[in-house]
């Protein structure tokens, strides 16, 4: 990626964008989200294979939307959140370039057009580790499924890192929040763990592009991402849509075919 | 005294559809199961998920979830809406290892009064079967972590 600096530079330097969001190096070869406003600032700009982080949430943020033009540094699944933040309208189309690997540099996309044409040659976003433990759960029994979750949600310190990492979640006020009335208990609690992460899952039905980001923030470990995959799976197997893949998408859960098929209602 | 399990069992219902059928089942003299407590809504697009988790962490044994015939909601499209929700919400629970069987999903309209008295009492029987809800419960009377 020698170009990337360079590159960065100039999009700054001509007044294209004004914040570039992207990685610079961490402690122990790590990489931590940069915030480049400066051509200098985007000297230490990095993007390599530890770039994993979505950093998709940054965009609706209103602090980093104060800075004007962004541009940002993308992977399959950051250009997937972005594209769905353009179908739901959270960014405008054109108001943010999408930065992607070509080779030795980086691509600049500027419409949802451009992303969704880059996204249809990439493969599918879920790890091959984490199809197999969604495999694995799947084959479970019931009681076995209970028993899986109730020991990792236990574990659960309610500290909502898996909410606010993720770039879908961006409601003002969630319902985690709301105390009129109190649909979830405040403390980790075994009730209120369910329900947070069924609330969660159900909030991200159909719109969840599968970063995986919730997982990788949680703090003790939950593989809560799992829940948002399944439920994403469940809107993409039972409606045929897929969120991330299309600037014009109608959201799963509010839209309907008047022939959408069940087997269980009697 | 060998005394019979009588399951809690919480009913969600249209104001237009079943709540009118849970009516006529009523005026139409047609004895069923006492033990469903029926909880009047304006549509079946207005039973949010989480109506149904808080009914079990409340107590309920069994839920259903009861509205208009697909093309006869009220509002047009609501009971469209609410199917497609309970298509993820179904497949979600499954997924966290909530019983499902407990919930029964079902549409009945304002003139099938004999329709509701069958289904309360299949559900009654069925989750007296099944006997309490003791994985849920259990949980709500859990402390805090």
């Amino acid at each position: 990626m020698a170009d990337l600096v360079s590159q960065a530079k100039e999009l700054l330097d001509s007044g294209a964008v004004q914040v570039i969001i992207g990685y610079a190096a961490g402690t122990n070869g790590t990489r931590r989200p940069h915030v480049a406003r400066s051509a200098a600032q985007a000297a230490c700009l990095v993007f390599d294979e530890g770039c994993v982080q979505n950093l998709a949430s940054y965009l609706v943020k209103p602090e980093v939307k104060r800075f004007g033009k962004a541009a940002i540094l993308a992977r399959t699944a950051t250009a997937r959140a972005a594209l769905q933040l353009m179908a739901e309208r959270q960014i405008a189309d054109g108001s943010v370039r999408i930065l992607v690997e070509a080779g030795d540099s980086v691509a600049v996309l500027d419409s949802a057009e451009a992303l969704e044409a880059h996204l249809a040659l990439q493969a599918e976003g879920i790890s091959a580790k984490d199809r197999e433990l969604l495999e694995r759960l799947r084959a479970m029994t019931h009681a076995e499924r209970w028993a899986f979750w109730q020991k990792e949600l236990a574990r659960c310190v309610k500290c909502y890192a898996c909410r606010n990492s993720c770039p879908m979640c961006y409601c003002e006020r969630c319902t985690m929040d709301c105390n009129r009335p109190q649909w979830v208990p405040v403390p980790s609690h075994a009730v209120g763990n369910l329900e947070y992460h069924t609330v969660r899952a159900m909030h991200l039905a159909g719109r969840c592009v599968e970063c995986g980001e919730c997982g990788r923030a949680c703090p003790v470990g939950i593989p809560v991402h799992l829940m948002t995959f399944h439920a994403e799976d469940s809107v993409r197997r039972q409606f045929g849509s897929e969120a991330g893949r299309t600037a014009k998408l109608d959201y799963a859960l509010s839209t309907f075919k008047p022939d959408d098929k069940e087997t269980f209602i009697r | 005294m060998n005394e019979r399990f009588e399951p809690k069992i919480t009913a969600f219902v249209c104001n237009w559809c079943t709540y009118a059928g849970a009516d006529l089942t009523g005026t139409s003299r047609i004895k069923y199961a006492s033990n469903v407590r029926i909880i009047r809504v304006p549509c079946t697009g207005r039973i949010d998920f989480m109506l149904i988790l808080k009914a079990f962490e409340r107590g309920s044994d069994g839920v259903i979830v009861s509205g208009c015939h697909p093309n006869d909601c009220h509002y047009t499209s609501g009971n469209y809406h609410a199917r497609r929700r309970w298509m993820v919400f179904k497949e979600q629970l499954e997924f966290m290892g909530v019983d499902t069987d407990r919930i029964t999903f079902s549409w009945v309209s304002a003139a099938e009064g004999a329709k509701w008295a069958e289904l309360v009492n299949d559900v009654t029987a069925k989750i007296r079967a099944l006997g309490p809800h003791e994985a849920f419960h259990a949980l709500a009377g859990q402390g805090i972590n």
